[in-house]
């Protein structure tokens, strides 16, 4: 293999908690508690050494980021260390003087999550009640702070119908970008699949109502676009590909190619209390063990787009598979390709499985 | 970027009026491990090249076009009136790529 190039971004999971219940949450469905987090001091630590390796971009995530007591020395020690950073928040906790300390502290750009357009949507969505009206008070603070704001709204089978409202509370909020994010199947999104799978149909409808908006809002709001594998011919390049752009550390310190990687039963994973962030990347078994091409088996091998999507998501090919070395099966070369039409076909189920702390 | 009122009449300051910013959430920032520097935007970062660098590390929000043009004629010694186009069409790229503001 040739040398192993320097990541770009690393995500920060500073804790688990969180005061909304989401039931395609990306945390594990083992969640950490408070007191086995990760210190202030041990995550400076952590934004030192992501730089030193050549991170240039920070997400401080959860969780919700903003239910640690200390976000702002975090923040402030994010910019001490040279990252630009990202607070990606449900946006219920956040106040007037909380945002003024983290744009003091040198907060670069805030991410804010929608669940539904409608208030009942997203009470149910969410569980949380009176959350709705909290995100667009989070929204106006974050607009007069001057920082940029995205919104982020995860779309799926119980709210696409709503997809134009969503658009609309983007502009009326102020976001400079939108994310309009399929749901991503693994952890607590995999239990709640025949919940959330959209239909063909719904996708199809989503998919132009986004070009359309992006059109009519050309110069006003930028929106981003990520499509659900289900539906897919082709994998998504999974973190840019495995090891190669991107780490996480989870809130205990596991060092992580992807947030879901502890889905990856049998996998471990090296831990910045007992390793440096430069060691957990260049030399670890987990970051090693899908880097690059070497470890594909057909049909990915040899395949002309293995350099492009490289093989697709390594947690998707374990969670539908039980093989993590498998071809994702999103790809339709996949053996397994199938599993995927079949899950749409079962998906109907109206109730959701929220997340909880064991 | 924001555009000085100049009584009408008046005679334009030579070299340009516009005081070039950063946009919202845009920052010029150190790549150390790579030995360069990248411009970071929200969910995003481009790579400037020598020329647009050059520019860049002399927008502060205070200096306008002309006081840029003023250094880099003197960084580079090069007269002023040759930088000037360069620099007027570098801005107007950073502009359309979000970098800077209008
Ligand atoms: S997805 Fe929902 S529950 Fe999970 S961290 Fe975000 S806001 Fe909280
Ligand atoms: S076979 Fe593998 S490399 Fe080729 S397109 Fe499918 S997932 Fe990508």
């Amino acid at each position: 293999m040739s040398a192993i190039e320097p990541p770009l971004a690393l995500l920060a999971e500073l804790t688990h908690r969180c005061p909304l219940r989401c039931p395609y949450c990306s945390n594990p469905t083992e969640l950490a508690r408070a007191k086995d987090e990760l210190t202030t001091a041990e995550w400076a630590r952590v934004f030192r050494e992501a730089a030193a390796l050549g991170c240039l971009q920070l997400h401080l995530s959860g969780g919700e980021p903003t239910a640690r007591r200390d976000i702002v020395e975090i923040t402030a020690a994010a910019r001490e260390a040279g990252l630009y950073s990202n607070l990606i928040t449900a946006g219920v906790l956040l106040n007037a003087a909380l945002m003024a300390r983290l744009v003091e502290a040198g907060l670069d750009h805030v991410q804010l999550s929608v669940q539904d357009a409608d208030e009942a949507g997203a009470e149910r969505i969410g569980g949380m009640r009176g959350a709705q009206e909290k995100k667009r008070q989070a929204a106006a603070l974050v607009r007069a702070s001057g920082l940029p704001l995205t919104l982020n709204a995860v779309v799926h089978r119980q709210n696409l119908h709503n997809l134009p409202q969503l658009i609309d509370i983007a502009l009326d909020w102020g976001a400079q970008r939108l994310e309009v994010a399929h749901v991503q199947y693994y952890g607590w999104a995999l239990a709640n699949r025949d919940a959330l799978l959209p239909t063909r149909a719904q996708l199809d409808v989503a998919t132009r109502l986004v070009e359309e908006a992006r059109s009519a809002h050309r110069g006003r709001l930028v929106i981003d676009y990520v499509v659900p594998d289900y539906h897919a011919a082709r994998p998504k390049a999974c973190m840019g590909g495995w090891g190669r752009r991107f780490l996480a550390v989870s809130p205990m310190g596991e060092v992580l190619p992807c947030h879901a990687a502890k889905s990856i039963a049998g996998m471990r994973f090296p831990n910045i209390r007992d390793s440096s962030l430069e060691d957990a990347w260049t030399g670890s078994d987990a970051f090693n063990a899908f880097r690059g091409t070497a470890w594909m088996p057909p049909p990915c091998r040899g395949c002309a787009h293995a350099e492009r999507d490289w093989g697709g998501c390594r947690c998707q090919a374990f969670a539908l598979t039980g093989d993590a070395a498998a071809t994702d099966p999103a790809c339709a070369l996949s053996p397994s390709h199938g599993l995927l039409a079949a899950a749409v076909a079962e998906a109907g189920e109206a109730r959701f499985r929220y997340r909880e702390f064991s | 970027m924001r555009r000085r009122s100049t009584p009408s009449g008046s005679r334009p300051a030579i070299g340009g009026d516009v005081i070039p910013k950063f946009g919202p959430g845009v920052r010029l920032q150190e790549d150390k491990a790579r030995a360069r520097w990248i411009v970071m935007a929200p969910e995003r970062m481009f790579l400037p090249d020598e020329t647009a660098l050059e520019v860049l590390r002399l927008v502060d929000g205070t200096r306008d076009e002309g006081a840029i043009v003023a250094l880099l004629a003197e960084k580079f010694a090069a007269p002023a009136e040759e930088i000037r186009a360069d620099v007027a069409e570098m801005l107007r790229d950073l502009i359309a790529k979000g970098a800077l503001r209008e």
